[in-house]
């Protein structure tokens, strides 16, 4: 019983030890990726339910497609690899650290054989100075050499970057640190969003789950704009925000420009530019009428949604309106309002009028003059609102295998040693990356010793 | 004399040097092989003038910026980092005949955005306005370049390994005879799979990074996002199928290619076929 439970554990440790696993579970990851890039994630559009049968449906509901990547199955094959990872790391690690920590110091004659590069030459007069001259000679073309005496030969050995082996658990060490990382994040932080109407503020943030967070400190929005590029393409998107803390602006943190690209950060939540728009509730619009050919201006405000009779009869309502119309034709700039006009007895007429485009009124004729005068309308921004103390443990992950990969892909542990014994020398050495390279530099090591 | 000229003149010089390359696999010319190479670095300096005058002429138009940020200037530059990384190869190891089997991409590259794509110059919408697009494109692209150079390398390989499977005399004549061994070409798909590796590596950080910059959150499963982390997967088994034995050689060549066909994915087909965050470039 015993025994076979020990085989038990031993195969599995075993089946978690190889590189086999870790190529189909890569693989694997790969290709059940692609699901969720076939498959909408999150919230389903109603146009692909139409496109997918009942049964359909029902399977890949089960399967958790549409939410794929939070999946059991998914998180399974994460959480093998990392298993998979960490034990071909316990397997291997130990001997690839004694190489580094024990460098063999002696090169014995199998060693020796196995080596591809090695070099034989005599060293004829006074042994102890040739020793001197040699290990000088390795010092300087590789670093500081290490004397052993064996057997009645004399090793000198000298190493390069031996720590690059240890490249390769660097990269999956930092496979784990962004894996920890991401947990913290999604066990400590949060995303969310907020509306901020112009001139208000909020002390609450909304996850996607409508689910209210309330935040020690209040945000305002001072103003709210958007710039545009001549062609009507929008060219920046600004919130000017506050944070309040008690109700008082806090130092450092007044007025401050939030635009795409540019976040704000405070208390560790950071506030990112995402959408805006009209805040709906008590915006009014401002225009002077007049009768065409002269005559006192009337004022009128107007609220949204309301129509207005005008002395001669006509109703007139504010269809849509912009605050900057470049946006939708990029030849006006400024506020501009779409009305309906129905003068009685006749059908009504929709037109565009412009604050600061009154020539086109001029053109457009009929009865009363409408001069657009803007409208008091606020704006709200959208913010999206994250919390996440785990980016930095993943930052460091990511740090940390891009130095592993270059250690592991660029650097190599090179090894050379001479051994002196009874009047004869040898040099050999080997290099755990490019051997090619290695190659040329031994020889280049081998025309200087000739010159020694 | 404008940008768009010299990109002209850059898609004519790729095609003399695929036409040389074709003729120097037939001749087996050393000169006719310099030549092609010779007549491909010519058209890649003078691609970077063309990319240096096209950042000009945006700043000329008042909203300047770095040409990397539609399809055109894309696939643009794709052609422009091939060549980069095929000259670094070339320099370095040696093995001109390469060439004829990546110079074919960058000409494609380039007689399709000159041919098939909107060429304008636009301002950046406000998305865009970063400097890690800089650093996120060009990190991508290096390492998609890369990727694009073990793929012919790979062909190679399998042309080779093909005919040499098929007569039985190992040094096979002809055409196929000039390819470096097929140690050799495994080892060159193997560097080159090195050198983009690390650049993809870097390209996902940085993407990752700009998007909690610009977001929040630094991974959203966008289809982009998951198709670049699927290649990065494909390569990273190739690298431990190495380690394993019995994963060289033909394996690894079509594991290279399959690498290639999933970066091909994540660059232009996520566009096409699938919808995400990376409007960029949408197939106009
Ligand atoms: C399933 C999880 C993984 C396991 C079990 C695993 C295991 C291994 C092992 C045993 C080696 C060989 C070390 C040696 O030479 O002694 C290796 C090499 C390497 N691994 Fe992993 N690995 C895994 C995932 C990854 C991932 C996701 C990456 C992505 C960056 C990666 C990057 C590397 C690199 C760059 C090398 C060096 C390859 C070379 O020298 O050419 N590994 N891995």
């Amino acid at each position: 019983m015993s025994t076979s439970k020990r085989g038990f554990v031993e195969s599995l440790w075993e089946f978690f030890c190889s590189l086999k696993l870790s190529i189909v579970l890569l693989i694997g990851l790969a290709l059940t990726s692609i699901i969720g890039t076939v498959v909408p994630q999150g919230n389903i559009p109603p146009e692909y339910l139409q496109t997918i049968s009942e049964a359909k449906f029902k399977l890949y509901q089960s399967l958790s497609f549409f939410d794929m990547y939070h999946s059991w199955w998914f998180m399974l094959l994460l959480y093998l690899l990392t298993v998979n990872l960490v034990a071909c790391s316990i397997k291997r690690l130990p001997r690839v650290w004694k190489m580094v920590s024990e460098p063999q110091l002696v090169m014995e004659d199998g060693l020796e054989k196995s080596l591809a590069n090695t070099y034989e030459f005599k060293v004829s007069g006074d042994e102890a100075a040739q020793k001197e001259k040699l290990k000088g000679f390795l010092r300087a073309e590789m670093g500081e050499p290490v004397v052993t005496e064996k057997d009645g030969a004399t090793h000198i050995f000298v190493q390069k970057n031996p720590w690059c082996r240890l490249g390769v658990y660097v990269v999956h060490l930092s496979i784990i640190v962004i894996f920890v990382g991401a947990l913290i994040g999604s066990f400590f932080g949060y995303k969310a969003f907020v509306n901020i109407v112009e001139g208000t503020s909020v002390d609450t943030v909304f996850t996607q789950k409508e689910k209210p967070i309330k935040l020690d400190f209040a945000v305002m929005c001072e103003n709210f704009s958007v710039s545009y590029y001549n062609t009507g393409a929008p060219k920046e998107f600004k919130s000017i925000l506050t944070v309040l803390e008690n109700g008082q602006p806090v130092k450092g943190y007044e007025k401050i420009p939030v635009i795409v690209n540019d976040p704000l950060t405070y208390k560790g939540i950071t506030f990112y530019q995402s959408s805006y728009g009209q805040a709906g509730e008590g915006a009014a619009y401002h225009f002077n009428l007049r009768r065409r050919g002269g005559g006192e201006a009337v004022h009128l405000d107007l609220k949204k949604g309301e129509a207005a009779t005008l002395p001669n009869g006509a109703k007139l309502e504010v269809l849509e309106s912009t605050q900057d119309v470049r946006q939708f034709m990029p030849e006006f700039s400024g506020p501009a309002a779409k009305v309906s006009l129905t003068s009685p007895g006749k059908a009504p007429e929709s037109f565009v009028v412009f604050k600061n485009h009154p020539e086109i009124e001029e053109q457009r004729g009929g009865d009363v003059f409408i001069q657009y005068l803007g409208a008091d309308e606020k704006l709200y921004t959208g913010l999206q609102v994250a919390k996440d103390p785990g980016v930095w443990v993943v930052w460091s992950g990511c740090a940390l295998m891009v130095i592993g990969i270059i250690m592991a892909f660029f650097m190599s542990h090179n090894r050379v040693w001479i051994r002196i014994s009874g009047g004869r020398a040898v040099m050999g050495g080997t290099a755990s990356k490019n051997p090619a390279a290695f190659e040329q530099k031994f020889e280049s090591l081998v025309e200087k010793l000739k010159k020694l | 004399m404008t940008s768009s000229m010299l990109f002209n003149a850059t898609t004519f010089l790729f095609l003399i040097s695929t036409i040389l390359f074709i003729a120097f696999l037939a001749t087996r010319s050393s000169q006719v092989g310099l030549s092609a190479s010779i007549t491909a670095f010519l058209g890649w300096g003078v691609e970077t003038v063309a990319i240096i005058l096209r950042w000009k002429e945006s700043y000329d138009m008042g909203h300047g910026h770095a040409p990397l940020s539609n399809l055109y200037e894309s696939v643009v530059f794709f052609a422009w980092t091939i060549i980069l990384i095929y000259g670094i190869i070339e320099l370095k190891y040696k093995y001109r005949v390469v060439g004829a089997f990546v110079l074919p991409f960058a000409l494609f590259g380039m007689a399709w955005a000159q041919l098939g794509l909107h060429s304008g110059i636009e301002p950046l919408v406000p998305a865009l306005q970063s400097n890690w697009l800089l650093y996120h494109v060009i990190t991508c692209f290096l390492g998609y370049a890369a990727f694009a150079v073990a793929c012919g390398i790979s062909i190679m390989y399998l042309i080779k390994a093909k005919a040499e499977g098929d007569s039985s005399d190992a040094s096979a004549g002809g055409v196929i005879g000039m390819f470096p061994s097929i140690r050799v070409l495994d080892d060159l798909n193997y560097k080159a799979i090195m050198i983009g590796f690390p650049l993809l590596t870097l390209g996902i950080v940085t993407g990752a990074a700009w998007a909690n910059y610009a977001w929040g959150t630094y991974w959203s499963w966008d289809p982009k996002e998951t198709w670049s982390l699927i290649v990065w997967f494909v390569y990273a088994a190739f690298l431990h199928a190495r380690i394993t034995r019995g994963w060289v050689g033909k394996r690894a060549a079509w594991l290279s290619i399959i690498g290639f066909a999933a970066t091909i994915f994540c660059y232009l087909g996520v566009n096409l076929f699938l919808s995400g965050l990376h409007s960029y470039g949408g197939g106009r």
